[in-house]
């Protein structure tokens, strides 16, 4: 690094510059367009000169969309609140199922454990469709259509996996040595699971659980077939912004800058958790 | 306190067995150092009787109390082991206190108990730091503060000055053993070092082939080992071992080294014609300017000066390789040439070729 010259120095500030202008520019035009009127983003050449308004934000937060046909209801803030309590709800059971068991296929050989373990992850390869079709008609079978609890548990194929995976590799990164150290000094198994293993696999199990929080925040086949509107996340929501009377580009826009401000929050909340390396110095050298 | 005992274990992996039919008896407040080639089966000893391994066969007894089947928790032993494993995300005064919070004890119990350990280990000054910021000798320390803190009945301390600088481990090794006593417990040492398991061991069990080849007072090992293996694993520079085929004369029982015939104390007649191997120690071969009786023709081909002692590398007429020591002197080095081993029979031991076992001088 100390060693580039100034014509390389400059190149690289340049394609970072592009690289970043290519994936934030969308972003930042989306921003833009949230504070547009439908017929501001829709003129031709664009511009981003516009005078601001908060009418898009508003609309979605009374519920009350405005369009030339008339006066629409729309189920926005439902439909994020639905998208919190799937999303949260689903990561917890996903960690109270995955991390024990994460811990299980990392620390004990059990008959078949390998074949349970990638059966889990076998989940994550089959084509969300191809099984929804069957679990459509096994969920009206069991009465879990249109319930949180049948949408909680369909998410636990996108949490479980990823949480299962992720964990199993930050277990089997701490020396056994040390779990057992702490069960000589006298300690039971569970007091070293949660006073050892937890806390040194935690920043694994941070980086798991937002990762499965964001994957399931943006899910939208599942719910689109196993809910009806009231029970729908924000992904599916947006739909309703196509209206018989043209797509509501600046309600969409609106919708989506609200959508990412969680995840996004979390993310950088989580940040530190992520970075900090807990197992450094444990073992020799 | 306690005795421990283990009764034939037998450990077996899918690489093969470890460990065939092990026993061994340590008695209340004795230092039992274990001692053997890597690989040989040390570690995984200790971890057996810590309760982290199950054995496949046999048992084990604390204090008169079988524990095979008991947890680790269950067992009430110090065990530090030879990574260290220090909790990462605890201090150091954490990490030492762990085994008294187990129990349950006060707080200012456990606060007196750890400051009198770390006292005694001179880690007192290191108590608030987190393992990474300590030096590796400070986590050695400290991992056997945590061993010691909770006056374990069995102390099982596998080869703790194994990750240690050269410097610190002299100086352990002088004061392990006044502090393992001090403590009181039975204690089970491991090491890969002779040395070591001779400055700390009251005995020595040479583990070795899956199975306590002998267990004995360090003099004993070193004077009379058991097999061929044990005397090359103990003594420093290893012992010479020659092969030799005694003969019986009217003199006694004699045996041919270097072109010469030297005759061995009384007591081996019954090997004249058995195919054996003599073990000379170097520091039992006198280098001499002089034929005698009792020596052989060589010559000096290498001398290396080390401040105690001087090492001789010694060629014999038949082309046979044999280390030799003196004490060290002031003057020059024995020069390289011509000389004359003199061989001490009383020091001499003989092992059978085709066991491997020492044979005793046999008393008629």
């Amino acid at each position: 690094m100390e060693h580039m010259s100034v014509a390389e120095r400059m190149a690289r500030g340049v394609l970072v510059v592009l690289v970043v202008l290519f994936f934030l520019f969308p972003i930042f035009w989306i921003l833009l367009m949230s504070f547009q009127t439908n017929e501001e983003i829709l003129r031709i050449p664009p511009s981003p000169f516009f005078t601001p308004t908060l009418a898009n934000y508003s609309a979605l937060i009374t519920g009350k969309l405005v369009t030339a046909a008339g006066t629409l209801d729309i189920a926005f803030m439902r439909n994020l609140w639905n998208s919190v309590l799937l999303s949260t709800a689903s990561v917890a059971i996903a960690l109270i199922l995955g991390v024990p068991a994460a811990y299980a296929f990392a620390r004990f050989k059990f008959r078949l454990g390998e074949d349970i373990a990638f059966t889990l992850l076998s989940f994550r390869f089959a084509p969300p469709l191809l099984v929804l079709l069957p679990l459509s008609l096994y969920f009206q079978a069991l009465g879990l259509t249109d319930t949180y609890i049948g949408l909680i548990w369909v998410y636990q194929l996108i949490a479980l996996p990823l949480i299962l995976w992720i964990v199993r590799g930050y277990f089997e990164d701490i020396s056994p040595d040390i779990e057992y150290a702490y069960r000589v000094a006298g300690h039971s198994w569970w007091r070293t699971f949660t006073r050892i293993a937890i806390p040194l696999a935690g920043p694994g199990i941070a980086a798991a659980g937002l990762l499965a929080f964001i994957f399931c925040w943006n899910n939208f086949v599942f719910a689109l077939i196993l809910a009806s509107a009231e029970k729908q996340p924000v992904t599916v929501g947006a739909l309703a912004f196509v209206t018989a009377s043209g797509i509501q580009y600046g309600q969409i826009a609106a919708a989506i800058v609200l959508s990412v401000a969680p995840t996004l929050a979390l993310a950088l909340y989580a940040q530190r958790y992520l970075v900090e390396g807990l197992s450094l110095g444990a073992l020799k050298g | 306190m306690g005795k421990l005992e283990l009764e034939a274990v037998s450990k077996e992996f899918k690489t093969g067995k470890v460990l065939d039919r092990v026993s061994l008896g340590v008695e209340d407040g004795e230092i039992v150092a274990v001692f053997g080639p890597s690989g040989s089966g040390k570690t995984l000893l200790l971890r057996l009787v810590a309760g982290v391994e199950q054995p496949d066969e046999g048992r084990i007894l604390l204090a008169g109390r079988d524990v095979t089947e008991d947890s680790p928790e269950a067992r009430g032993v110090g065990m530090a082991f030879q990574n260290f494993a220090l909790f990462p995300h605890m201090s150091a005064f954490d990490n030492v206190a762990s085994a008294l919070t187990a129990r349950g004890a006060p707080r200012n119990v456990i606060r007196a108990k750890v400051e009198k350990v770390s006292a005694l280990l001179k880690i007192a000054h290191v108590l608030g730091h987190a393992p990474r910021e300590l030096s590796n000798g400070q986590k050695q320390r400290t991992a056997l503060a945590r061993a010691l803190v909770a006056e374990p009945q069995i102390l099982l301390l596998d080869d703790p000055l194994r990750n240690v600088d050269a410097k610190l481990r002299y100086e352990m090794r002088l004061e392990l053993p006044s502090l393992l006593k001090a403590s009181g417990s039975t204690v089970l040492y491991v090491t890969q070092d002779y040395k070591e398991a001779m400055a700390i061991g009251d005995r020595i069990a040479v583990l070795s082939d899956r199975e306590f080849t002998q267990i004995a007072r360090p003099a004993e090992i070193y004077g009379k080992p058991a097999t061929m293996s044990v005397a090359r694993l103990f003594g420093d520079p290893t012992i010479n071992l020659i092969p030799v085929a005694p003969l019986a004369s009217p003199t006694g029982t004699t045996i041919g080294v270097g072109g010469a015939l030297l005759s061995l104390p009384p007591g081996f007649a019954h090997l004249a014609g058995k195919a054996c191997v003599l073990g000379l120690r170097a520091e039992t071969i006198a280098v001499e300017d002089t034929s005698s009786a009792q020596s052989f023709p060589v010559e000096v081909v290498a001398a290396t000066p080390l401040n105690e002692k001087t090492l001789l590398l010694l060629r014999t007429d038949d082309g046979r390789e044999i280390l030799a020591s003196e004490p060290g002197t002031e003057e020059a080095p024995r020069r390289h040439g011509p000389a004359f081993a003199r061989f001490d029979p009383g020091a001499a031991l003989l092992f059978e070729s085709a066991s491997g076992r020492r044979v005793a001088p046999q008393t008629a």
